[in-house]
């Protein structure tokens, strides 16, 4: 390691022979960066479940365009969408179709007592075009209270829905009304409720009964091919402009949703919250580290400094350790990191996985964050003369 | 200044220095003159707190030069910016008190730290050099040995060897022999000295010892910050 350190350098690896003369130093300091790491690690998860969770909800649909209510945060949230609005979108030139989306939201209570919360969304699923890519089973839902459920819903057991079908459908009670659950599908709880559930429209309004067909929860329209979504929009957006209705286009839509729940919320602020104490407490065990390190070895330094080293080689030495100390304490932390996730993501149901952006987004982060407290740790040295340090 | 006096390694000219601010601040050396020559072995003498160390600091760019002016090998001290200072610190070679070895290097690796300050050019060469020179100091059984497996007398030898690897033109040594038995103190001391005669190597050191003192080409003695005898 010295050598091939030696080689690649090209001059004593000081730092790294500092950082192991002292091993348990040395390890204490790997920790604590490690430690810092799976902090950092932990809520950019949470974080990015988060945002994954909210983004999921949408693949249940497939649209270019969506109005909801301008009150509106995302798909559980918001006022209700006069039907009326999707007759005056449906008249802009470059829109091609338009349903109305009903979401509501319903308890069933398990035999055993386990309550889920289910979020019901309920849209006319003879239109293809409309229908997402997870629901491959969408056939069952036109017969009557057929509904299909998400298989990965938090607070179901495991292989509870497994062999459920048209043909052998798991029949449950909910708004008092008896479900067929007839499919599946495969989406992952989120932070709103513990899964989504399926229904048609009609089937819809039969399970809330207070809610008018005349008033959906938002409109999704597809437009022409050819036609840019963002246009469309804009369009349908002047010719609404008098109205309390927010148009965008859908993709739009979702990244603004990401956006609020990561950066409006209590929870997506406390992540990002979680995310600033990681690194600041990472900030101050690397600084603590390395200038109790420099403080150590400042005769010795200044013996340099003495000999006509010049400032650059000292930074380059605290800069070799800050990088070291980085790496050392990355790579146990993306190993238990892993770790950590797998057992959140049985835990809780929400899709949290390690992604190479994160990754290497934290690597960077480490590095970056050891060098600045490595350089802050040298000035000391930099600005006294020699002769004073010895 | 005659022609001569400025071929001269080291010339001083009215150096005063003060440690301390304000009420607190103590002056300890006054209007140094002193000019020495290339290739001797002039030592440095005087009682405790006469300024002798001072003194070497200054001359070696140690230290900030608050009045007066040193001229070292052709360059001005006083005011001379920040790689001035280190371009001539490579040239020096420093013999401390202290040993100062680095407590994570191995003997070898810290002599080559003596020859990395000039660059990595010859890098392939710094291990024989350093190995070479530590063994003609006695040290060819311990290279790889950390400092804390060294004696004192052993870590003042290598810290020897690490001032003199790099061939400098001027050394510095304050009481080296303090932590040396007396044999190697001495032959030390000869080594210096058959360096000032074969490359012209000045040597100024301060020391007690009276050997060494008979050694000397000349002896430069200190009181109260003043140089009061010069021989
Ligand atoms: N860094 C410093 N700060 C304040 N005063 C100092 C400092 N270094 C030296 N002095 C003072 O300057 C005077 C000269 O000190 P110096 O170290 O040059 O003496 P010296 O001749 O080398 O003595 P010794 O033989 O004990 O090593 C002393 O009075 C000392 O107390
Ligand atoms: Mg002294």
């Amino acid at each position: 390691m010295t050598r091939l350190l030696l080689w690649w350098l090209g001059r004593m690896p000081i730092g790294w022979l500092q950082l192991v003369s002292n091993k348990l130093r040395f390890f204490a300091a790997g920790t604590g960066v490690a430690f810092a790491c799976i902090l950092v690690f932990v809520q950019l998860g949470m974080m990015g479940s988060f945002s994954e969770a909210t983004r999921s909800a949408y693949r249940i649909l497939n649209a270019d365009v969506m109005i909801s209510a301008s009150d509106c945060n995302g798909l559980t949230d918001g006022s209700n969408v006069a039907r009326r609005r999707m007759y005056q979108a449906l008249a802009v030139p470059g829109v091609r179709e338009a349903i109305p989306i009903f979401v509501g939201k319903t308890f069933w209570l398990q035999a055993d007592g386990t309550r889920l919360e289910l979020t019901v969304v309920g849209f006319d699923s003879t239109r293809h075009s409309f229908v997402g890519p997870v629901l491959e089973q969408i056939s069952v839902l036109p017969l009557s209270n057929h509904v299909l459920m998400d298989e990965r819903s938090r607070g179901l057991r495991p292989g509870q829905l497994a062999n459920v079908s048209a043909n052998s459908p798991l029949w449950i009670e909910a708004n008092h009304q008896q479900l067929a659950v007839a499919g599946t599908f495969s989406l992952g709880a989120g932070f709103a409720g513990d899964g989504f559930m399926i229904v048609s429209d009609q089937t819809f309004l039969r399970l809330f009964p207070a809610r008018s067909s005349a008033a959906p929860n938002h409109i999704l329209l597809n437009v022409e091919s050819g036609s840019d979504p963002e246009d469309v929009a804009a369009r349908i957006a002047a010719k609404l402009a008098a109205e309390a209705v927010l148009v965008r286009s859908f993709s739009q839509a979702i990244e603004q949703d990401v956006t609020y729940q990561t950066t409006r919320r209590p929870v997506g602020l406390i992540f990002g919250f979680g995310v600033a104490i990681g690194t600041l407490v990472g900030l101050v065990i690397v600084y603590q580290i390395l200038s109790t390190d420099v403080a150590d070895h400042l005769s010795e330094y200044a013996t340099f400094k003495a000999m006509g080293y010049k400032a650059s080689f000292f930074r380059s030495v605290v800069m070799e350790e800050a990088v070291i100390l980085a790496v050392v304490g990355f790579l146990p932390a993306v190993v238990a990191t892993l770790g950590i996730y797998s057992v959140m993501a049985k835990a809780t149901g929400l899709p949290i996985a390690m992604t190479w952006e994160r990754a290497i987004l934290v690597l960077f982060g480490t590095v970056l964050s050891c060098s600045l407290s490595g350089i802050f740790a040298m000035r000391k040295l930099t600005h006294a003369d020699p002769a004073d340090l010895f | 200044m005659t022609p001569s006096a400025s071929q001269d390694p080291i010339v001083v000219t009215g150096l005063n220095h003060s440690f301390g601010q304000g009420s607190a601040k103590v002056q300890t050396l006054f209007d140094i003159h002193v000019q020495i020559k290339r290739g001797k072995l002039t030592t440095l003498i005087g009682p405790s707190g006469s300024g002798k160390t001072t003194l070497l600091t200054l001359m070696g760019c140690l230290r900030e030069i608050q009045e007066g002016s040193v001229r070292l090998l052709g360059e001005e001290l006083f005011g001379a910016s920040n790689e001035t200072l280190n371009n001539m610190r490579r040239r020096l070679g420093f013999i401390f008190q202290a040993h100062n070895l680095h407590e994570s290097l191995t003997a070898l690796q810290n002599v080559r730290m003596g020859l990395e300050v000039h660059g990595s050019a010859h890098r392939h060469e710094y291990d024989a050099a350093a190995t070479h020179i530590l063994e003609q100091l006695g040290l060819g059984d311990r290279l790889h040995y950390l400092p804390a497996k060294l004696s004192g007398g052993q870590k003042q030898r290598v810290a020897v060897a690490r001032a003199l690897v790099g061939n400098p033109e001027i050394v510095f040594a304050d009481e080296p022999t303090a932590a040396l038995d007396r044999d190697t103190g001495l032959k030390a001391v000869g080594i210096l000295k058959r360096l000032g005669e074969l490359r012209g190597t000045t040597t100024v050191m301060v020391t007690h010892d009276h050997r060494i003192l008979e050694m000397a080409d000349r002896i430069l003695r200190m009181e109260d910050g003043r140089i009061v005898d010069q021989t």
